[in-house]
């Protein structure tokens, strides 16, 4: 074991203010009728700054912001000029991407590492893939002369927040449609942010409007009836709870939600490659990831070996502080993730799994959970059913190909699965069984701006990403 | 001589490729027949039919199931009067055989025109392709009551979905007539499973049913109806087709919205090396 000096990233780069209030119609403007949040660092526990908590009043307002900019600028404009704000959004987040990447480490937690070299690159990448589709409509495949929805209500978890931001507002914007956006009530800062880029960008007012605020916030914007599409991602509760609330309405539904992906490791896959795979599907941002690899499923007879080299790497894993340049496992995003993510792991113990972590220190301040695997887990334990949106895995074997599929879709949810062996057809005979929107093969956790990704089951629907990812915001 | 005495026809249910009556042993009066009266309970077995026949129809390769799809044309075709004696007019028979072989041709185009590979930022293969979602439940229009069925069932099932449909309530014989058309046309059994009776006893079941996987929603009238069915539908996040306002011009060409609405799209990521 290395031993490694602090590598901190400088926070200097980030200018925050004391207290922020709402976009709405090109504005910062205070909140109508709402209160307001705290975000802390969940690192340290500071506070970091205050954002207001949108109200009714405010989503009125906003909505109704968009509607003008819907109607009076950005649906009339050519898609050739949308493309061209896009583009300046694009080159904006790349200039600024070292703040940007900063300020979501801070309020996210999630190691800078993972923010400067995956999150930032991936959200600009988005913006400039959908700028080229603002003009090139006719072509996607959605009819000879596709039309925008309207005005999009567009809900975003914690977890990756300026990326989740990036997969609803350039495809939107891209399509002809205006935002009102709320990003989570623990993460509002690197939408903050995307608003002044915005101002920066002369993007026309009203075209994007950020409330922030929380679950009311969020449940007043999309039941508001002069919104047309509303576009969530989240949990599968409340992804089920909006799916009521537009029922009847003519709103087009968009819903990206939870998963418990199993990621498959066979008897003939390169024991190393399938370790790092592991440790990537379920250790990538803390494991806060819809789409983590959180049951392995290997095959028996390589159990123990995987199993053991799977330790050994855990045990190389930094847990701590996210602006350190060499942490692989920041903090957990709050206190409530922390709880739900504790409450599972006793659960698994209590059932009767067997719990391991490798030897770590944790910090004394902010919310902080060790790197765990669970063995000996069974196919009805809590563990293994329910997503614990952590870096928890459970593990579980299988002897054949079939019982390994069997196993892998028994659940309601069907959002990824990973793949690990050295034989072609059989990956091929596998992903064609796996009932999940994303198949990773030898390879996990990776995304793409041209690549759609959403869910089968409960998972959602609707695909975010590629050429499909535009269908969600055209009238088709 | 005697006038010959005519058989008459018995129409039942259509489950798992049989015939049976309605496990409650009710009927109904309508278009001059007693037409089986389907209760919740037929709708849970036409589902449990239409989940076992998932893995065949689903694994089928495209090309069979056109071939297929083809079949139940020419079966179509060739029962034209049996439709046109049930009240049907000509040029809708002609127009539903039509529909049927246009959508037994997209069986295996439709995975080239929705799906294809992603040009991502790596050294990765990454490609696109649409799957059936499962198991459908479809509320069929009321009228017209052979093309609008056809019209929403071929789309269903073309990409390997199995389908459970409640049929018009007020012009059934077409829909089990069809189902006559379907038996005969190696289709497997439970890939079409048809309910008659009334929308309100069969619909609300099958929105619920957590083995259903979409809903289409068209032939629902009742915007109270349709809203509480829909809300049912959340509860396992079911796929909904749900009618655009106004009247529908079924002669029209009926775009890929209804099939891609029923589609899953898996994308398969794998690296590129030596």
């Amino acid at each position: 074991m290395f031993e490694y000096a602090p590598a901190p990233e400088s926070r200097s780069v980030v200018d925050l203010k004391p207290s922020y209030g709402l976009f709405v119609d090109g504005e910062f403007v205070d909140p109508a009728d709402g209160g307001s949040l705290k975000s802390i660092n969940p690192a340290s526990e500071e506070v970091l700054a205050e954002v207001a908590e949108a109200g009714s009043a405010d989503v009125e307002r906003a909505v109704r912001a968009a509607r003008k900019a819907y109607d009076k600028v950005w649906g009339p404009m050519p898609g050739r000029d949308r493309a061209k704000y896009l583009y300046r959004i694009a080159r904006l987040i790349q200039e600024r991407s070292r703040e940007l990447a900063v300020l979501e480490s801070l309020d996210n937690g999630k190691p800078i590492r993972e923010s400067r070299d995956v999150d930032l690159p991936l959200v600009a990448a988005h913006f400039f893939y959908y700028a080229g589709w603002a003009d090139k409509l006719e072509h996607a495949g959605f009819g000879a002369d596709p039309k925008p929805i309207g005005v999009a209500a567009q809900v975003i978890p914690w977890n990756f927040p300026l990326l989740m931001l990036a997969w609803k507002i350039a495809p939107a914007l891209a399509a002809g449609n205006t935002v009102v956006l709320k990003p989570a009530e623990t993460t509002p800062l690197t939408a903050l942010l995307f608003a002044e880029i915005c101002q920066q960008a002369d993007l026309p007012a009203g075209v994007v409007n950020i409330l922030t605020g929380a679950g009311d916030t969020g449940r007043a914007l999309v039941e508001h009836p002069g919104v047309d599409k509303v576009a969530f991602t989240g949990s599968t509760e409340v992804g089920r709870a909006i799916a009521r609330s537009v029922a009847g309405t003519r709103k087009k539904l968009t819903v990206e939600l939870g998963g418990k992906a199993a990621n498959i490791v066979f008897d003939d896959a390169p024991v190393d490659q399938a370790v790092e795979g592991i440790v990537n599907g379920i250790f990538f941002n803390q494991g806060h990831v819809c789409c983590a690899g959180s049951r392995l499923l290997v095959q028996e007879n390589v159990a123990d070996r995987v199993l053991e080299s799977l330790k050994r790497r855990m045990a190389q894993l930094r847990v701590g502080d996210p602006l350190d340049k060499n942490t692989d496992v920041g903090a957990i995003n709050s206190a409530a993730q922390l709880e739900r993510i504790r409450e599972l792991s006793d659960a698994g113990s209590a059932e009767g799994a067997e719990r391991w972590s490798p030897p770590c220190e944790l910090p004394d301040r902010g919310f902080w959970f060790a790197p765990t695997i669970f063995t000996g887990v069974t196919q009805a334990h809590r563990i293994a059913r329910e997503e614990i949106f952590g870096p928890v895995l459970s593990v579980l074997t299988f002897r054949t190909p079939a019982e390994a599929v069997e196993k892998a879709n028994n659940t309601p949810y069907g959002l990824s699965a990973g793949i690990w062996t050295d034989k072609g057809s059989r990956i091929l005979w596998m992903a064609d069984r796996l009932r999940a929107g994303v198949i990773w093969a030898n390879t996990f956790n990776k995304f793409d701006p041209t690549s759609p990704f959403g869910g089968y089951k409960e998972s959602g629907y609707g695909r975010e990403g590629g050429r499909h990812g535009l269908e969600g915001y055209l009238n088709v | 001589m005697s006038e010959r005495v005519a058989v008459r026809k018995t129409y039942k249910l259509f489950i798992g490729g049989k015939f049976p009556r309605s496990e409650s042993g009710r009927s109904y009066l309508v278009q001059s027949s007693n037409v089986s009266l389907a209760s919740r309970k037929d709708a849970r077995d036409a589902v449990v039919a239409a989940r076992a026949a998932v893995k065949g129809w689903a694994g089928a390769t495209a090309y069979n199931r056109g071939q297929i799809l083809y079949r139940a044309a020419e079966m179509l075709e060739g029962r034209r009067e049996q439709f046109v004696a049930l009240g049907i007019p000509g040029d809708e028979v002609d127009a539903a055989v039509d529909r049927w072989v246009w959508y037994a041709g997209w069986a295996d185009k439709i995975a080239q025109v929705y799906g294809g590979a992603n040009p991502v930022a790596g050294p990765y293969f990454n490609l696109s392709a649409p799957e059936p979602t499962g198991v459908v439940a479809v509320v069929a229009p009321e009228r017209p009551a052979l093309l609008g069925l056809v019209s929403v069932i071929a789309p269903a099932i073309v990409s390997g979905n199995t389908v459970v449909v409640a049929a018009s309530p007020t012009e059934p014989l077409a829909a089990v007539t069809l189902a006559e058309v379907l038996a005969t046309s190696d289709l497997p059994g439970g890939v079409v499973n048809i309910l008659t009776g009334a929308i309100t006893e069969t619909a609300p079941t099958l929105a619920s049913h957590l083995d259903v996987n979409a809903i289409d929603l068209t032939g629902v009238t009742d915007a109270t109806l349709a809203t509480d069915l829909e809300v049912k539908a959340a509860e396992n996040l079911k796929r909904v087709l749900r009618p655009a306002p106004g009247d529908h011009d079924w002669f029209a060409g009926p775009g890929l919205a209804r099939m891609t609405t029923l589609l899953e799209t898996k994308t398969v990521w794998h690296p590129k090396g030596v």
